[in-house]
């Protein structure tokens, strides 16, 4: 077994005078694609943010990739795509890829790749403010793609997109941990999870199970993984 | 910190502007009309015009940029744009370069077009070198700059950075010896004066005006360098990595 990419233990975090995560331990293998599930609310931002080093913390460790979380070292193998789109509204699709690839020190081309990645490639010299939402998102996930990161968090990637999109977005995530990237993907949509190597459940800031899809159904005794969200939900309540 | 990351920021800024052509076009436009009507109002040469007009024409920028920093740098800090950015290799000084460097190259456009309109066609006198009052007010572009970078930590809406511009700029331009000389003021509000740097920038112009570059000349050019620096410091450690 290798080391795991993330390995968080006894993470506590206060956000707005509540304790939102109130010690949670988890690690996420290395090369897996890793859904973070769990009811609005639960906790899954806030933990992809501590993740990335943006998150005041209250206590407990995260490691990733073998360094403390928002380490120096890790700037540039951490690719990050937040809940909201966060690119400039007023940039065109291109301009924006430009920018953050210029800050992440990678050539053009690379802007011109990430680009096919999310199909967005006919919408390069568009103004961002002017596209749909699903749009704006996908230029967002573009901006975490650009560091060829070895691990990428993504907050709802896949969210207000078509079943096509979906599909090819999770089939690239896949394509992605081939090339032996980690990848965390928040979703709310449980067919999601189906494409997951392994489901973190979170509810209420805990962890309320670390399993594969095929051990959750298991566990459970539910075929349909929304079922078995739900039972676990109520019978941990 | 690293030029290349500098240069990424400050091209980026440029380009958001350029998508904006309004607000280049009011950048521009608006401190040529006021020094119309000033002009105007006064005459062309009434001693208020001639006194007034060079200080004026150096602090427009502060204003300006002081205003556009801030909502900028506000957008960057709700948008999720700046939280993006604190997980990449940028570097805090960075970005304050970035915009700064931006900003200043609109304040030199700004500048050189209200000065050629002010010394060219309106006679506005200086007995000191024109150059001079241009690298000033560039100077005071990127004060308000860095300073309107420092106050967008405290708002939480573009109204509330919008008012700012007034509670922080207006007391300045009041007390700074524009409207009344720091000799004729309340013992208490030549105290305050002396702690605004606003008060240097305006002494430094008024000197350049009156051709009298001397000591105290040096020492106004200092503070309003210190200034600067200062707001450069308050501005990076308004920027953390981790928030809340
Ligand atoms: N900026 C903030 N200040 C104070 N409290 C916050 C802040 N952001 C989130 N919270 C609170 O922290 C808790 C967890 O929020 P978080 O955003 O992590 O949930 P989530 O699982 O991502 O939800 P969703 O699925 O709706 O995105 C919630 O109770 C929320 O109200
Ligand atoms: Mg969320």
């Amino acid at each position: 077994m290798t080391a795991p990419a993330i390995r968080i233990d006894d993470l506590r975090v206060v956000r707005g005078g509540a304790l939102v995560l109130p010690g949670l331990s988890c690690e996420v293998a290395a090369g897996s694609v890793t859904g973070l599930l769990g009811p609005s609310g639960s906790g899954k931002s806030t933990l992809m943010r501590a993740i990335v080093g943006v998150q005041k913390v209250a206590g407990g460790s995260v490691a990733v990739l073998g360094h403390p979380a928002g380490s120096a070292a890790l700037r540039t193998r951490v690719g990050y795509m937040t809940q909201a789109p966060s690119v400039y509204g007023d940039l065109t699709v291109r301009e924006n890829l430009v920018f953050f690839g210029g800050v992440l020190g990678q050539p053009k081309e690379t802007v011109e790749r990430v680009l096919t990645d999310v199909a967005l490639h006919e919408h390069g010299t568009r103004v961002v403010s002017s596209l749909s939402g699903g749009e704006r998102a996908r230029v967002s996930l573009a901006a975490a793609l650009l560091g060829e990161p070895s691990l990428l968090v993504l907050d709802e990637p896949t969210v207000g997109l078509d079943p096509v999109l979906r599909r090819d977005l999770w089939e690239l995530f896949h394509r992605l941990a081939l090339q032996s990237a980690t990848l965390l993907v928040s979703s709310h949509v449980m067919d999601e999870a189906d494409r997951c190597d392994a489901l973190l459940l979170l509810r209420e800031g805990r962890l309320l199970a670390q399993a594969t899809p095929s051990e959750l159904r298991a566990r459970t005794g539910e075929r349909d993984l929304d079922a078995a969200f739900l039972r676990l939900v109520e019978s941990g309540a | 910190m690293s030029t290349q990351v500098t240069l990424a920021v400050a091209l980026r800024v440029l380009r958001q502007l350029r998508h904006d052509p309004r607000t280049i076009a009011l950048a521009l436009g608006v401190p040529c009309m006021l020094m119309l009507i000033l002009q105007q109002l006064f005459g062309r040469s009434s001693p208020v015009f001639q006194q007034v007009g060079t200080p004026l024409l150096g602090l427009f920028p502060f204003v300006t940029m002081f205003l556009v920093t801030s909502i900028t740098m506000l957008r960057e800090r709700t948008s999720g744009t700046l939280e993006r950015l604190m997980t990449t290799p940028l570097h805090k000084v960075d970005l304050l370069a970035g915009y700064g460097i931006a900003f200043a190259l609109l304040a030199v456009v700004q500048v050189i077009l209200v000065s050629a309109l002010a010394f060219g066609l309106l006679g506005l006198e200086v007995a000191g070198p024109k150059w001079l009052v241009v690298a000033l007010a560039v100077a005071n572009a990127v004060l308000g700059s860095t300073l309107g970078l420092f106050v967008s930590a405290f708002a939480q809406t573009e109204f509330q950075a919008v008012q700012f511009m007034p509670a922080v700029v207006f007391p300045q331009i009041l007390l700074c010896g524009l409207f009344v000389a720091r000799e004729e003021m309340a013992d208490w509000l030549r105290v305050i004066s002396a702690f605004l740097p606003l008060t240097y920038a305006y002494d430094a112009l008024a000197r350049t005006a009156d051709d009298r570059l001397d000591a105290r000349f040096a020492f106004d050019v200092a503070v309003v360098c210190a200034s600067i620096v200062l707001a450069v410091a308050l501005g990076a450690a308004t920027l953390r990595r981790r928030t809340e």
